[in-house]
């Protein structure tokens, strides 16, 4: 068993620092140097209080939306709608913020994030309804409503909350909004905010239910094998249900804590956000574990954030840093291949396995 | 407008915007049909769509108005050396099909814009292409009275090849043997390996030809209505053809119809104003038609459309 936990750490460690060879490579290739550019990427991202603070940040609603996609995954679903589910709660915290500024600032807050984190929990739970009760792929089913999200939440920004030919919402009053100014000044005037406290209590929230609780037990279970949690009295449909809302929820979360954190308002997208995709390769580095999560999140925010100064320093293009992203999700999706190159290193010589 | 020339918009838009949805489709088929899901349609277009743009400015010089027809080639040729990642993952490696293919979208736009930057002086955008696919009248045929004008006046041929496409898929899906043990692969690979038929290869090939026929989807894209490249040449198209393949049934032709009828729902916003009916609505109801159909079809047809029995299933000899 200690082997086995090893193991996932090794394959997820290994799949980083593939992924890293392979974006300097390609750096090489192209005659850019890697070690300066993987340099200014450190320093851009821990280099100094305000760029931690940045990190930190945009680490939060990373690690909501791997959480997000973790639940869905522990109960044997694929939750690839967490970009919908992200952009409908995003929309819904500004628009609650926005709608009923006149409440004080502490309800306003409450009100907003719970309004955002219920819209994108309805938002997965319907694929998880129609999963349960019609055997729709879910797979099929958030892709689908992740593009309904964009469209329709493009269009009532539009239509409804941005002045005539602007295409952003009005901001949200001070009171709304997730910074504290201790926050600010701590991290030299960075954004980070409350957002981060929040994801964290989350991890917290989500590990205890999903290992002490009843509940969190069936979705366990119901991932493990339906047909004998179903005999065992599990309602799985019910179940099914949970674990798509509660997944649905969690990315919401991440879509409210970007809107009152970060942005301050709501604006058209002129594509699906990445951070669905983006939670879900943290979810898959960390091998979904809560822990792995808080660290596979800061990981890639720290590739983010730090990206941004690689193009400042030298002419490398920014997307060098997706690139590694997705290399690195490629290297964990093959882990069978890593599984055996180091499960012989973790044998001892003469036992077969 | 005259009611055949509002008839010919409809008609020729709808095919316009049809055509990189039907090859992109048709390819998601033959992946599925071998028994490899294919999330990364997208990825694969924005390959071919990159790919062929790059060609087409690189060589117009020397191709002259053939070039935008060339790189319709390339873009299907790079679309499969692309999709070979997946290939190889999904098949030798094991790896989670969905895993894979979302590697193939969220590698495909960074690794291109990426490149665009680095061949077009750090631009994030390429120029416009001089040679593009334009509109095609039939010789002969458009003098057909009623009909010529509206079927065969001023459309787009690259959408009656794909068409053609589509039949030609079917054959080689359902009429062959070839198109026989690619299927057969994906309903039951045990089986198939028992009666000597190389699962792998079978594998191999249904994804390349997924790569390819996306490859072309996305170069139709941008050889033919945007006209350059950049991050947001391809901004959905694939995951529509995607729901175009499963609306078809995982069939060829029915995805070429799912495709020709979600072409209608993007072109609609453009033609909306010469429709007497259609002005009042908002675009945004003909943007998530297509998506909202392909759900409410999926739960409809329960139990009638189902994907191959071992799509998304990776065989291990000797496990099952």
């Amino acid at each position: 068993m200690v082997k086995q936990k090893y193991s996932g750490l090794i394959v997820s460690l290994s799949a980083v620092l593939a992924g890293l060879i392979v974006g300097g490579i390609i750096m090489l290739v192209f005659g850019y140097s890697p070690l300066q550019n993987y340099g200014n990427l450190l320093n851009g991202a821990f280099g100094d209080i305000y760029s931690i603070g940045e990190t930190l940040r945009n680490a939060a609603p990373l690690m909501l939306t791997g959480l997000g996609f973790s639940i869905a995954s522990r109960a044997g679903f694929f939750n690839i709608g967490g970009s919908g589910q992200y952009l409908v709660g995003w929309f819904g915290s500004i628009i609650f913020a926005l709608k009923f500024s006149f409440l004080p600032g502490w309800l306003l807050i409450i009100g907003a994030l719970i309004a955002g984190s219920l819209l994108g929990g309805i938002w997965s739970w319907i694929a998880g309804f129609l999963r349960a009760y019609f055997g729709t792929s879910e797979v099929i089913t958030t892709i689908m409503l992740n593009y309904i999200a964009l469209y329709f939440v493009n269009f009532a920004v539009k239509q409804w909350f941005a002045a005539k030919g602007a295409d952003a919402s009005a901001n949200i009053l001070k009171k709304a909004s997730l910074r504290v100014s201790w926050l600010t000044k701590l991290t030299d005037n960075s954004t980070f905010n409350m957002g981060f406290l929040i994801a964290l209590i989350f991890i917290v929230i989500m590990w205890v239910y999903m290992t002490k609780t009843k509940s969190g037990f069936e979705i366990n279970s119901v991932g493990l094998n339906p047909q004998a949690s179903k005999y065992a009295g599990i309602d799985t449909k019910k179940t099914i249900m949970i674990a798509m809302l509660l997944s649905g929820v969690l990315a919401g979360l991440a879509g409210c804590i970007d809107g009152l954190g970060n942005y301050q308002n709501i604006s058209v997208s002129n594509s699906l956000p990445n951070i669905g995709f983006d939670g879900m390769a943290v979810a898959l580095l960390a091998n979904e574990h809560p822990i792995g999560i808080v660290f596979a999140s800061i990981l890639f925010s720290a590739l983010q954030i730090g990206g941004l100064s690689i193009s400042v320093y030298s002419t490398t293009p920014p997307e060098i840093v997706d690139i590694v992203i997705a290399s690195i999700i490629f290297f964990v999706g093959i882990r069978y291949l890593f599984e055996r190159l180091i499960a012989p290193m973790l044998q001892k010589k003469g036992v077969k396995n | 407008m005259s009611t055949s020339m509002v008839l010919m918009t409809i008609f020729s838009t709808t095919l316009v915007y049809a055509a990189p949805l039907i090859f992109t489709a048709i390819g998601g088929a033959f992946s599925e049909h071998s028994g490899i899901i294919n999330v990364g349609l997208e990825g694969i277009m924005i390959v071919g769509a990159f790919s062929a743009t790059v060609f087409n400015l690189t060589f117009v010089s020397v191709f002259g108005a053939a070039t935008p027809w060339i790189s319709l080639v390339i873009g299907g040729l790079v679309g499969i050396v692309f999709t070979l990642l997946h290939a190889v993952a999904t098949i030798t490696l094991r790896a989670n099909h969905i895993i894979s293919g979302t590697v193939l979208n969220l590698l495909a736009p960074a690794l291109c814009v990426f490149l665009t930057r680095i061949f077009y002086s750090g631009k994030g955008q390429t120029p416009i292409i001089d040679q593009s696919i334009g509109n095609f009248t039939f010789p002969g045929l458009d003098k057909i009275p009623i009909l010529g004008p509206i079927l065969f006046t001023k459309t787009s041929l690259v959408a009656y090849l794909a068409v053609v496409f589509g039949g030609l898929s079917w054959y080689l899906l359902y009429k062959t043997n070839t198109g026989l043990r690619l299927r057969a692969v994906g309903e039951n690979p045990a089986a198939a390996d028992t009666l000597g038929i190389n699962v792998s290869w079978y594998r191999y090939l249904g994804v390349m030809i997924s790569g390819l026929l996306g490859g072309i989807g996305g170069a139709v894209m941008s050889q033919s209505i945007t006209l350059n490249f950049s991050a947001s040449t391809i901004s959905g198209q694939g995951f529509m053809a995607l729901a175009a393949m499963i609306f078809g049934k995982w069939h060829p032709m029915g995805a070429t119809g799912a495709a020709i009828f979600f072409g209608l729902a993007q072109s609609l916003p453009i033609i909306s104003g010469y429709i007497p009916g259609l002005k009042n609505i908002n675009d945004v109801w003909f943007q998530i038609a297509p998506y909202v159909i392909t759900i409410v079809v999926l739960v409809i047809f329960l139990g009638k459309a189902v994907a191959p029995a071992a799509d998304g299933v990776n065989y291990v000899k000797g496990d099952s």
